[in-house]
């Protein structure tokens, strides 16, 4: 529950500052939300196996997201559409993900 | 090692998702306003062009048209000047009817009889007094005098002409009325001088009324103006 609490609160956030970014950023913001929403699949995962590292979730998260920023950027200049290769690599992680979530969460109601 | 409390790691990132979420959607939001169809776009772009052009021509056109306002405005304005001119060498050369105060002077034959050994002809108007009457009263400052309806110019002529008096080559005959435009008190003293011209005329019996007037006419000179001989000469550059 503690990580929906967050999520609103975050939101909440959000709203009350009212904050825009300049429309030239909107793309690098997307890929740094895909790339969050990635991690927080990832940690969630990791923490229903039990194997859930704080620094490794916490670096994992900044670092996956300023480098999808960073080969977004990178990719511009190339003239690469890397936001796309980010975006189907990060897609591809949340379905992981969120599977074996689903799979963990119907097991333990499925035991219980 | 696994962490006891890997649900606040996953909130405290929650927070950062859901800000940036809300921070996103509102950006999107503002870029969907900003952002224009293309098929939109494009009709826009292409007015856009037509526009511009347009606008182009005009302002050639813009430029065009000044430059040929100032050149009427610079012709208006020294036809202007030429017009002021001439109508000023008009009024001088007796080409135009002027009206003003001035005097009326009525010349006559003298009712006298001549007498045995008098020349009758010292009893009649002849082109000297005319010619001695409009000439006073050019010096009393007249601005324009006619006889008998014959505007008095440069290339006029006062002669006699048998019988009658030629004036612009038109022959007039008694009564002599002479108009002038003046101080009416002037030319009236002009020629009542003592010993002056009216005092001379009376002597021999010729009948002279003079009469002030508020304003009389004087017409324009009605006869061609030729120069057969004569030429300008240019002065200097021109």
């Amino acid at each position: 529950m503690l990580p929906l609490y967050g999520l609103l609160f975050g939101v909440l956030i959000g709203l009350l500052t009212s904050l825009r970014l300049p429309v030239g950023y909107a793309d690098y913001m997307a890929i740094g939300i895909l790339a969050a929403l990635d991690s927080v699949f990832g940690g969630l995962r990791a923490g229903l196996e039990g194997k859930f590292d704080g620094q490794i979730f916490l670096s994992g998260f900044f670092v996956n997201t300023l480098l999808a920023a960073l080969l977004t950027y990178v990719g511009y200049k190339l003239g690469v559409d890397l936001l796309m290769g980010a975006t189907v690599a990060f897609s591809i992680r949340l379905f992981t993900n969120v599977g074996i979530i689903r799979r963990y969460l119907v097991k333990r109601s499925s035991i219980q | 090692m696994p962490s006891k409390n890997w649900q606040a790691y996953i909130a405290f990132v929650c927070v950062i998702l859901g800000f940036l979420l809300v921070v996103q959607f509102r950006t999107q939001e503002y870029i969907g306003k900003i952002t224009l169809p293309t098929r939109r776009l494009e009709d826009l772009t292409d007015m856009l062009r037509k526009t511009e052009s347009e606008r182009d021509l005009l302002e050639k056109e813009v430029v065009a048209l000044r430059q040929q306002l100032a050149r009427v405005v610079e012709g208006e304005h020294m036809l202007g000047t030429v017009r002021q001119e001439l109508e000023k060498v008009k009024m001088a050369a007796g080409l135009t009817e002027l009206k003003g105060p001035g005097v009326v002077v009525v010349l006559n034959d003298s009712r006298k009889q001549a007498q045995p050994g008098e020349s009758p002809e010292l009893f009649l108007v002849h082109d000297e007094d005319l010619l001695k009457t409009a000439n006073e009263l050019f010096a009393a400052g007249a601005d324009a005098v006619a006889i008998n309806g014959q505007r008095l110019v440069a290339t006029s002529e006062v002669r006699c002409a048998g019988p009658t008096i030629s004036v612009n080559n038109t022959r007039i005959g008694p009564p002599y009325t002479i108009v002038a435009i003046g101080d009416p008190v002037t030319l009236e003293n002009a020629l009542r001088m003592r010993e002056g011209i009216i005092d001379t005329l009376r002597a021999w019996g010729i009948e002279v009324k003079i009469t002030r007037m508020p304003e009389v006419i004087v017409p324009a000179y009605k006869g061609s103006i030729y120069f057969h001989y004569a030429k300008s000469v240019d002065k200097g550059g021109n």
